[in-house]
């Protein structure tokens, strides 16, 4: 069963991504060693000043002064991401073993609920937020009229809703494969366990989130990646006053016009997302061999 | 689960009314998380029929905002943009990845078969923003400014993994044998194709192409990095209106993207559960 020209047919595919996806990274990694052009693009010479950019700030006597402003901005999206994919693991986690627990018929359909959210336009998932957080949204007039509140209180534009918006974005990737690890527990180790009179929390701390972690893992990297690169809950939710790498990536390529440091980020945090993934495979070696 | 229950011992437990897969609270809590991810796309949908201007005041049913998008020339340029790319971008991705999957799973691609398997799943392992700003700096650095076909380009890159997933998974599910069986018989490549492969993969090339045609018909940040004047596409234009403020208009037209990409999702969904069932025993 094989085909003889199957180097002919993988090779759009290939060619497709190698020239439009793979060449570019590598000319956006030439670039961030050019020199900016103020009104967008890059010119000579070569330079670490993208680079230098993330730490230091070039002052007029082109004195170099240390500023953390970009590296608060790094260290606030990792803290964002990784604070977005630990909610998502306590979140997707109970419901992933709900959706195991049930038959055929409820299991398809509670995934194609927990599936669907993916698929449409994280614009639009993102706006909805706008609609129930903002001054006279939904959230500030319903305490309004409980009485709770007189003023409306200052829901949208801070690191809470954006972490919101993240989290709302991101769960279905973290439910889909911890259910999918869940799905092939041997339901009799269960049943031994609680025949040994094991509690529902013992059976959990020492069979069902060992068999989970893989699952965990790779959802972890799904929500992890993502999250660290977003844009439109920073923008939208976060008001773009507070910027997270991705907002940040973005202006450099449109009001700011430094093309290289906006280069010089891409790279740094498609840097980072390799690596936690490279780890990932480190950590939790061949699961499952192709058949 | 009872018929696991054998021995005398667990005899006596089954007259007991303890179940494993019942766990207190956690129906309570699935459900909390169902209402947390569609309560906000309901909350949208009903605000789009509100006549009244002010977003959240509810002034009685009103179709009026989608009569007002449906007047809106930019907004007809802009979704006809986004159809003309997303139809584009189907084709020439399912072509890629019917071509691209029958060589993962069928062929003998040795060492290509790693990197090739890697570049495929490239675009879903780096962030929206980078594959933005690259692409960008790509077709600058060469100096092409063809708007829409720059356009297509991108989106063809990125809707190969949603295009190329179902078909590879239906094609590993099904097994070789018919084909083999047809190969026994004497039938060439191409014959083969057509008669057994194609006609078995049909409902995966279709729900391949679907998702596709939806991730790129929702696709925001590529685009707007991407797209020039003239070239806007329908969630770029969204944005630029959801930037100056929460408006009637927007509701209305981000819920009828939002019903598209149910319609369309759900449809792919149908025709992957149809294949689903076994061919071959």
């Amino acid at each position: 069963m094989r085909l003889k020209n199957s180097y002919l047919l993988i090779s759009p595919a290939i060619l497709t991504i190698g020239i439009f996806m793979m060449i570019p990274m590598c000319i956006a990694f030439v670039y961030s060693f050019m020199t900016a052009n103020p009104y967008g693009g890059v010119e000579w010479p070569t330079t670490f000043d993208a680079y230098i950019q993330f730490f230091y700030q070039r002052d007029f006597d082109d004195s170099l002064v240390f500023a953390p402003d970009y590296i608060f901005i790094i260290l606030r999206s990792i803290y964002l991401a990784v604070a977005t994919t630990a909610i998502c693991l306590v979140l997707g986690l109970p419901v992933a073993w709900y959706i195991v627990c049930q038959n055929e018929e409820r299991r398809r359909l509670l995934l194609f609920f927990i599936t669907l959210p993916f698929w449409i336009n994280t614009l639009i998932r993102t706006y909805c937020w706008i609609l129930i957080l903002r001054d006279e949204g939904l959230a500030n007039n319903a305490l309004r009229w409980l009485g709770v509140i007189k003023d409306p209180l200052p829901l949208l534009y801070n690191d809470g809703s954006i972490l919101l918006g993240l989290v709302y974005t991101f769960l279905p990737f973290m439910v889909l494969p911890i259910y999918s690890t869940l799905e092939r527990i041997d339901p009799r180790l269960i049943e031994a366990a609680h025949d040994l009179y094991a509690s529902r929390v013992s059976v959990f701390r020492r069979i069902v989130w060992p068999l989970a972690k893989p699952g965990a893992l790779a959802g972890a990297t799904l929500v992890f990646a993502p999250a660290l690169g977003s844009f439109l809950a920073p923008d939208l939710l976060g008001g773009g006053k507070k910027l997270l790498i991705g907002s940040l990536i973005q202006m450099q390529f449109t009001s700011s016009r430094n093309w290289p440091f906006g280069a010089a980020l891409s790279i740094a945090i498609t840097a980072v997302i390799l690596l936690v993934m490279m780890l990932r495979a480190w950590k939790a070696p061949v699961r499952e061999s192709r058949a | 689960m009872s018929d696991t229950v054998l021995s005398p011992v667990n005899m006596s437990r089954t007259t007991r009314t303890f179940d494993w897969r019942r766990t207190p609270g956690l129906p309570t809590f699935t459900a909390a998380i169902l209402v947390f991810l569609y309560a906000p796309l309901l909350i949208l949908v009903i605000y789009a029929f509100n006549g009244s201007r002010m977003v959240t005041i509810w002034q009685g049913f009103s179709l009026q905002w989608f009569v007002a998008i449906a007047h809106n020339a930019d907004i007809r340029d802009a979704a006809l943009n986004s159809l003309i790319i997303a139809v584009v971008a189907t084709i020439a991705s399912t072509l890629i990845s019917v071509a691209g999957a029958l060589a993962l799973e069928r062929g003998n691609l040795r060492l290509v078969r790693g990197i090739a398997a890697g570049l495929v799943s490239m675009p879903l392992v780096v962030p929206e923003i980078v594959v933005a700003i690259t692409t960008l700096v790509f077709f600058s650095s060469l100096g092409m400014h063809y708007g829409l076909l720059n356009l297509m380009i991108a989106h063809t890159v990125f809707c190969i993994p949603f295009a190329i997933l179902p078909i590879q998974a239906r094609l590993r599910d099904m097994g070789g044998s018919l084909e083999e069986a047809g190969r026994d018989l004497y039938a060439d490549e191409w014959r083969l194709f057509y008669r057994i492969t194609l006609p078995l993969l049909a409902p995966a090339v279709g729900a391949g192409a679907i998702m596709a045609f939806v991730i790129s018909l929702d696709d925001f940040l590529i685009s707007m990095m991407v797209s020039s004047a003239g070239s806007t596409t329908l969630p770029v234009y969204v944005y630029g209106m959801m930037r100056l403020g929460v408006t009637p208009e927007v509701n209305a037209i981000s819920t009828i993207l939002l019903v598209i990409s149910t319609l369309f999702v759900a449809m792919a969904l149908f025709l992957g559960r149809r294949q689903k069932r076994p061919v071959v025993n």
